[in-house]
């Protein structure tokens, strides 16, 4: 076949050059960072402030739960799999720990505590009913999000009562004070970079090297001894812990309501989406659909920039994953 | 046989993304005539029949029928000039019945509503017309077997009034018994004026069939001949350009057998009844079958891969019962599946996940750094002789034979004692056959002990140090290796009375 640039035996010569292999790499994803780098540039010259590290990083600190979720979305698509329940539970764990706490400095790292263990109790629900109790994941956690919205609702009785503690704040709000030229490194910024070094190696890791192939053929990784079920499940468990990390950011943020997670999940499949993520599983990269976050909060800056209403921002995501899952299918047939 | 040309192609080139992988075709195709086609993979068979059947426009030359030319931009187009086509892959419509799956699209219609009674009347003479008693126009598709899949797919092409018939490895999914009924549906049509291109591996069949062969190579025919006037080895030599000396390596002496590493007694699952035998290490045994015997079945019951209803599988001496394929991994088993696809790879991975996939999941990578003899995936390659470009090429891309040789590095890797083969050269070209057959001895007689399941009589005969027998469910025999073809059939069609 005229794909098979073929030597003797053995593997071509282009084996030894890594940086080629980079730029054929960059080339079959890098979609995503050429258009990221345009819309950073595209911003700067529309409001040249953007370029500056103070407003560059209140954007990447804005960017930094949406990242983080489309971290835990990653994982949970790449083995083929759909978590539409996240959105919801960020809303939980804001409206738990602002009950929790009522202001009390001293409850915060319990109730983190509490946080992450939630977010891995409802990521583990979802993965066991999706695997062994074979409930396709889209209902299973369609199901959860409503069920979380109820409990929310039930439990705060239309308004969130009580309130967050300073010191749960300061994780979204503030940082590491006193660094020269950047002032500030917020929390949340390293927090996101630390979650996506995290998640890059857990990909490179053979639990990682197990999720990605049991998106692509579930089947076959099972007939080579891989523990679909167990791998599929832990990707909602990780997506769960995730979606915590997020609420505890967005709560810093943000005031405490029972509207703070509305339409993350979509956001975060979208943004993975847009970085090249297949539904269905097998195929993308977790640094590409991080990306594929940032891209995202630089469009609606873009937007806003532009004047467009931000009532838009639904409409525009509407058309950006049609777009981009129509995009990676048209450069499947092309590769074919 | 009536000597009137249908079908002429000449000078046929195609190139995809600047690279020609037809260089000039030409091939003509008599009414009335099984013109077989063979050549190893990716010498271009499959694209040459696309650019016929509307699938690829060619690039330069001209395709004529009945001396008319013609061009054919859309499949359909091809459809209308009689052109039919049966891939390897079906197209039917599993929940839909025989005759909705032969009228789909192009339902006869009265008064606005499907005229459901005169589809199944056109459908039952079609069947008639072949010969095919065995299904009627109301059977759902789902309960057919492959072999009477191939059938619709066929009768469906000559209700289009297909009068070029082009069928791609037809026998690649049948078993043994079920070859003769297509050769006989085949010389039906034959007998109707139907010119059909037949393409396959199998050349036994391309003899027992064609009235002529034409070999493909790199793109381009080496050369056209009359079936009478040439013989196997010529046709090999034609298709390979070198010399085959021996079809296969040679067998392991006697006294090579080493202590018993598989033993199966009374298996018995939903499909088996009461199956055993055993492996010894260096060993080759050989299963034999026609296609839904229970061959596959005993690989995925001692793999942990099906439920065992009864008996027991000894590994090494030790009984074990697996639930998950896992466990087969961590005790030492490999399986390379008959469907490469669909059960052995992850074909938008890479070659290099792919080959590590099966270990990966049984030894964590801190005890794989310190485990010796564990190869790299730049060695699997060399011991394999893979053909890539690269370690992170997509397995996808690769041909059929090189899938084949990721799968194996895969369990290679897990440095397993008992591998068992399904099909172990389905669907690969002549060259990487015999380097995989190379291969599957040469692990024998470093100790492994191996488990072959072919539909290939040579293969299970040439290959075999003793061949077991599967005849619905139950061991029917077991025969020495180089047993003849016919000692296989009897017991595989149940025809011989033999004890077991």
């Amino acid at each position: 076949m005229s794909t098979e640039n073929v030597a003797a035996s053995g593997f071509g010569a282009d084996e030894q050059d890594r940086g080629r292999r980079f730029l054929s790499a960059l080339a079959s994803t890098g979609t995503i960072f050429i258009l990221l780098l345009i819309l950073w540039v595209w911003i700067t010259i529309l409001n040249p402030t953007f370029a500056e590290p103070g407003p560059f990083l209140a954007y990447l600190k804005r960017s930094a739960p949406l990242v983080i979720l489309a971290a835990g979305a990653y994982f949970v698509l790449v083995s083929g799999n759909f978590d539409l329940s996240v959105g919801s539970l960020v809303t939980v764990m804001v409206v738990v720990a602002a009950r929790l706490i009522e202001g009390e400095p001293s409850r915060t790292w319990p109730v983190i505590l509490l946080l992450l263990v939630i977010g891995a109790v409802v990521g583990f629900a979802n993965g066991f009913i999706s695997t062994i109790l074979r409930v396709p994941s889209f209902i299973t956690t369609l199901g959860m999000l409503l069920i979380l919205n109820g409990a929310v609702f039930w439990w705060t009785g239309g308004a969130p009562r009580g309130a967050l503690s300073d010191n749960f704040r300061s994780i979204g709000r503030q940082g590491i004070e006193g660094i020269p030229w950047i002032e500030q490194l917020p929390w949340s910024v390293l927090l996101m970079f630390a979650i996506g070094a995290a998640s890059v190696l857990l990909m490179r890791a053979d639990f990682g090297r197990q999720l990605i192939a049991t998106g692509d053929n579930e089947r076959a990784a099972r007939l080579s001894g891989v523990r679909v079920d167990r791998v599929r499940i832990l990707a909602f468990v990780l997506s769960g812990v995730l979606a915590a990390v997020a609420g505890i950011l967005l709560g810093g943020f943000g005031g405490v309501s029972a509207q703070v997670g509305k339409g993350l999940e979509f956001d975060a499949i979208t943004a993975c989406v847009l970085g090249g993520v297949v539904l269905g599983g097998g195929r993308g990269s977790v640094v590409a659909a991080m990306a594929g976050a940032l891209t995202l909060e630089a469009l609606f800056t873009w937007l806003n920039l532009q004047g467009i209403s931000g009532a838009l921002e639904d409409t525009v995501q509407g058309v950006i994953i049609i777009g981009a899952v129509g995009f990676a299918a048209y450069r499947l047939r092309g590769a074919r | 046989m009536s000597e009137q040309t249908l079908l002429q192609m000449e000078g046929i080139r195609k190139s995809f993304v600047g690279v020609e992988v037809l260089h000039g075709v030409d091939l003509d195709l008599r009414a009335g005539e099984i013109h077989a086609i063979v050549g190893e993979n990716g010498a271009g068979k499959s694209t040459l029949m696309k650019t016929l059947a509307g699938v690829h426009a060619p690039d330069e030359g001209t395709i004529r029928i009945d001396g008319q030319e013609v061009s054919f931009h859309h499949p359909a187009a091809a459809q209308a000039a009689g052109v039919g086509i049966v891939y390897q892959e079906f197209n039917l419509l599993p929940d839909r019945n025989v005759a909705e799956n032969i009228f789909i699209g192009r339902e006869p219609v009265r008064a606005g509503i499907v005229d459901r009674r005169k589809m199944e009347r056109e459908t039952a003479a079609l069947l008639e017309e072949v010969g095919e008693a065995s299904f009627g126009p109301r059977t759902p598709v789902r309960w057919l077997s492959v072999a009477q899949q191939q059938v619709v797919e066929i009768v469906k092409a000559r209700s289009l009034n297909a009068r070029i018939l082009v069928l791609d490895e037809p026998t690649a999914a049948l078993a043994e018994g079920e070859v003769e009924l297509l050769f006989t549906l085949v010389r039906r049509l034959q007998e109707l004026g139907v010119g059909v291109l037949y393409i396959s591996h199998r050349l036994r069949e391309v003899f027992a069939l064609s009235d002529r062969i034409t070999v493909i190579k790199d793109g381009g025919v080496v050369k056209t001949l009359n079936t009478a006037e040439t013989n196997q080895r010529e046709l090999v030599n034609l298709m390979v350009g070198r010399e085959l000396d021996g079809y296969f390596p040679e067998r392991g002496a006697k006294d090579d057998l080493g202590d018993v590493r598989l033993k199966v007694s009374g298996l018995s699952t939903a499909l088996l009844r009461d199956v055993s035998f055993e492996v010894r290490a260096g060993e080759i045994v050989g299963l034999a079958g026609l296609q839904g015997s229970g061959r596959t079945e005993i690989a995925r019951a001692v793999f942990g891969a099906d439920p065992i209803a009864d008996g027991t599988v000894e590994i090494d001496g030790k009984a074990k019962r697996f639930k998950h394929p896992r466990q087969a991994v961590k005790a030492g088993l490999g399986f390379i599946t008959e469907d490469r696809k669909a059960e052995g790879l992850a074909l938008a991975q890479s070659i290099s996940d792919n080959m590590l996939l099966a270990v990966r999941t049984v030894m964590p990578s801190r005890k794989r750094r310190s485990t010796p003899g564990l190869m790299t995936v730049k060695e699997l390659a060399e011991v394999t002789e893979l053909r890539a470009r690269g370690p992170e090429q997509e397995v996808r891309f690769l041909s059929g034979g090189n899938q084949q040789k990721v799968v194996l590095s895969k369990w290679l890797e897990t440095q397993p004692g008992i591998l068992i083969f399904d099909e172990p050269t389905r669907g690969i070209d002549v060259g990487a056959k015999a380097g995989i057959h190379d291969l599957i001895r040469k692990l024998a007689k470093d100790g492994v002990a191996v488990l072959m399941i072919s539909s290939e009589l040579p293969e299970l005969i040439g290959m075999s140090d003793r061949i077991l027998v599967m005849h619905e469910g139950v061991l029917a025999g077991e025969l020495p290796g180089g047993a003849s073809e016919p000692q296989i059939m009897e017991l595989a069609t149940g025809s011989a009375e033999v004890a077991a």
